[in-house]
């Protein structure tokens, strides 16, 4: 793994992943808002014209960035300054395969590691397709971070885990970004499955908005994921945008770094 | 070529390849129900009383087998090649969309499945869903983009008497590619209970092998006919694409042999050099919705928005075997532009009596284009895979017509 993401799930408590949609706003401000308010993992969304897997807060955050005209390298030249700016916090790109690969996997992953991007989540890149991608990563030495799902049952979980590294991204719910959340109890026992299966820290995200939520998954994941409800604040507040980002922030962090969490070794 | 298969008809590979094409490039959250689709269809592709509902179902409720038809004084005007149709126009419904609906809503009742969706542009393969979910009571929700709803709505009033609901999807271009992207999200949100019907030979694994099989009735009636009409097979068969499925039915039982040519026809929109829906002759490799196939797309992979006349063309992909069938060089593909598509609507309606959709009349403006060089004993086979009536009010407009 990363030493820079090891070391994020290594402070013995619950990391805070927040994620922003790259292009949406000034990127750069926002992502130190991130971090001054306290987030421990950064994911910085590639905007995609047909965002699948997303719900209307991030399909919105695509369509501003596109329509403002953010190109891949701009997106590569805002990790490359932030991890000039933030030398020692994760950094992990997320996005949909077909920008990724465009100008071929080899390529995309030789930006990543010059820019010091520390993984990649890819939504629609199945274990099965790993060729495309995880190859060309891995050889980089970034990390590729797979998602497990409700509806991946013990079974096919070994498949998702072949091949994965950084961390295990749970998404709680069947369904798209920024919905409903999972109940609680369900959560506890997804992630006591995955942790019986693997070694990854496990990170539960799709649906998690508020402090308090994040504080009920904080108490039994090594990683609560907020995206969508960061994402509607920068769509809200437009230049503005970075005080309420740090504000929101810290009241996430608060919440997840008290929730108490061992370490997982 | 030292590289060429032994046969053209072996694809996909077992991980749903079509050479460098195809695959199954879905959210982790649909990868367990594409790989339990495809378990139950391969049991039911063997199984006899699949096979026989199929065939009934076809027979008696769409009205196959479809006529073959010789078109005497179109052949006359165009002055070469005789040129036949394969009268799918003539289906329940009004289009071969519905061949593939039939196949699949049999899979669906077989997995249990008890809602239905599917994704529509021109409304053809809505109207389809919407139909044979009336037929077997299942609740049905159509995503049209809210473009296309606009431009058809002959067809969403069609489907709303069939009971479906039709959503309009008003993300992205609004047209077909952003009513597939919400047809995923409702698919990606109900997996336990819901079947998405894919309408065109596209998608993850294995939908463009079992969208080919269930359409490749057209080409195994059109060979049977053939043989026994003229006692040979065609010189070239013809077919309009957007996702390609009435061109992979027709294309599929003909591929092993090597003496009947095909043609592929995509839609040019204003022309290949402005706004069109030409994935093979002006896009790339990329991968969208499920697989990996050529796209219209920009230098960082954003998807390009497509044109065409025709909304069942509207699409920015293509299905994976034609991208496969291309390379391969065993099938060519060329393209018609929307004023050569209306031309050839207007040729056929004054020629042989018969409106076609603005689909085919891409497949038929490719035959005006051929038929002439090409000697009078040799014979041409075009898809007529939709009619028009649906299509009348956009035609009228294109033409400065007040209705």
């Amino acid at each position: 793994m990363n030493p820079r993401l090891a070391s994020a799930f290594a402070k013995g408590r619950s990391a805070l992943v927040a994620f922003i949609t790259a292009g949406d706003g000034d990127t750069a401000a926002n992502l130190d808002a991130l971090v001054s308010g306290g987030a421990d993992v950064i994911e910085l969304g590639m905007p995609f014209t047909d965002p699948m897997a997303d719900g209307p807060a991030i399909q919105a955050a695509n369509l501003r960035s596109l329509g403002a005209g953010t190109t891949t390298r701009e997106i590569l030249m805002i990790a490359n300054e932030f991890r000039e700016r933030h030398p020692d916090v994760p950094l992990v790109l997320m996005g949909y395969a077909n920008p990724m690969v465009r100008r071929g996997p080899e390529w995309f992953a030789k930006e990543c590691k010059g820019c010091g991007v520390d993984g990649v989540i890819c939504v629609d890149l199945a274990p099965e397709e790993d060729q495309d991608l995880g190859p060309y990563l891995r050889a980089e030495g970034v990390d590729l971070i797979r998602l497990a799902t409700p509806t991946t049952d013990d079974a096919r979980l070994p498949t998702v885990l072949d091949g994965a590294s950084g961390f295990l991204y749970y998404v709680s719910v069947a369904g798209i970004t920024g919905k409903q959340q999972a109940a609680t109890a369900s959560i506890e026992q997804a992630v006591a499955r995955l942790k019986r299966a693997t070694d990854l820290p496990v990170a539960v995200g799709f649906g998690v908005r508020t402090p308090e939520q994040a504080r009920a998954i904080a108490r039994v994941a090594d990683g609560v994921v907020v995206g969508s409800a960061l994402v509607e604040i920068v769509g809200k507040h437009g230049t503005a945008a970075p005080e309420h980002l740090r504000e929101y922030t810290a009241s996430l962090a608060e919440a997840v770094h008290s929730a108490r969490k061992e370490a997982h070794a | 070529m030292s590289t060429q298969p032994n046969s053209f008809r072996n694809q996909p590979d077992e991980r749903g390849h079509f050479g460098q094409f195809g695959g199954r490039y879905v959210a982790e959250t649909l990868m367990p129900l594409i790989l339990e689709l495809e378990t139950a269809y391969r049991a039911a592709k063997v199984d006899p009383a699949f096979k026989a509902e199929f065939e009934d179902l076809l027979e008696h409720y769409v009205g196959r087998p479809s006529p073959l038809y010789f078109a005497p004084r179109l052949t006359e005007a165009l002055g070469g090649a005789q040129v036949w149709f394969k009268r799918d126009e003539l289906n329940h419904t009004g289009a071969h969309k519905i061949n593939n609906c039939i196949g699949q809503i049999l899979l669906a009742m077989r997995m249990g499945k008890t809602r239905i969706i599917a994704e529509t542009g021109a409304g053809q393969h809505g109207v389809a869903t919407a139909t044979v979910c009336a037929r077997f009571g299942l609740p049905c929700v159509i995503y049209m983009g809210e473009v296309d709803v606009a431009r058809q709505q002959p067809n969403v009033f069609r489907m709303k008497l069939l009971g479906a609901e039709v959503v309009p999807v008003v993300s992205g271009s609004r047209t077909l590619k952003d009513a597939m992207n919400e047809a995923l999200r409702d698919w990606v949100a109900n997996v336990h209970d819901t079947f998405y019907i894919i309408g065109t030979a596209a998608g993850p694994h294995p939908y463009p092998e079992l969208v080919r099989d269930f359409q490749s009735v057209i080409g195994r009636e059109a060979r049977a006919q053939m043989l026994s009409r003229v006692g040979r097979l065609p010189d070239l068969l013809v077919a309009a694409i957007g996702g390609g499925s009435n061109a992979i039915g027709l294309f599929h039982p003909f591929l092993d042999d090597p003496e009947v040519k095909m043609l592929g026809v995509e839609a040019a929109g204003h022309g290949l050099d402005k706004q069109h829906a030409a994935s093979l002759a002006g896009g790339a490799p990329g991968i969208l919705h499920g697989n990996k196939t050529y796209l219209l797309q920009d230098e960082d992979g954003q998807i390009t928005e497509a044109h065409s006349i025709s909304a069942g063309l509207d699409y920015p992909g293509i299905g994976p075997e034609h991208a496969w069938l291309k390379e391969s060089g065993r099938v060519e593909y060329t393209s018609a532009t929307d004023t050569e598509a209306l031309d050839a609507f207007q040729l056929l309606c004054r020629t042989e009596g018969i409106i076609p959709a603005l689909e085919p009349s891409h497949a038929i403006a490719a035959v005006a284009k051929r038929a002439p060089g090409m000697p009078k004993d040799a014979i041409i086979l075009a898809n007529l895979c939709g009619r028009g009536d649906k299509d009348i009010f956009t035609v009228a407009e294109a033409l400065g017509v007040e209705m």
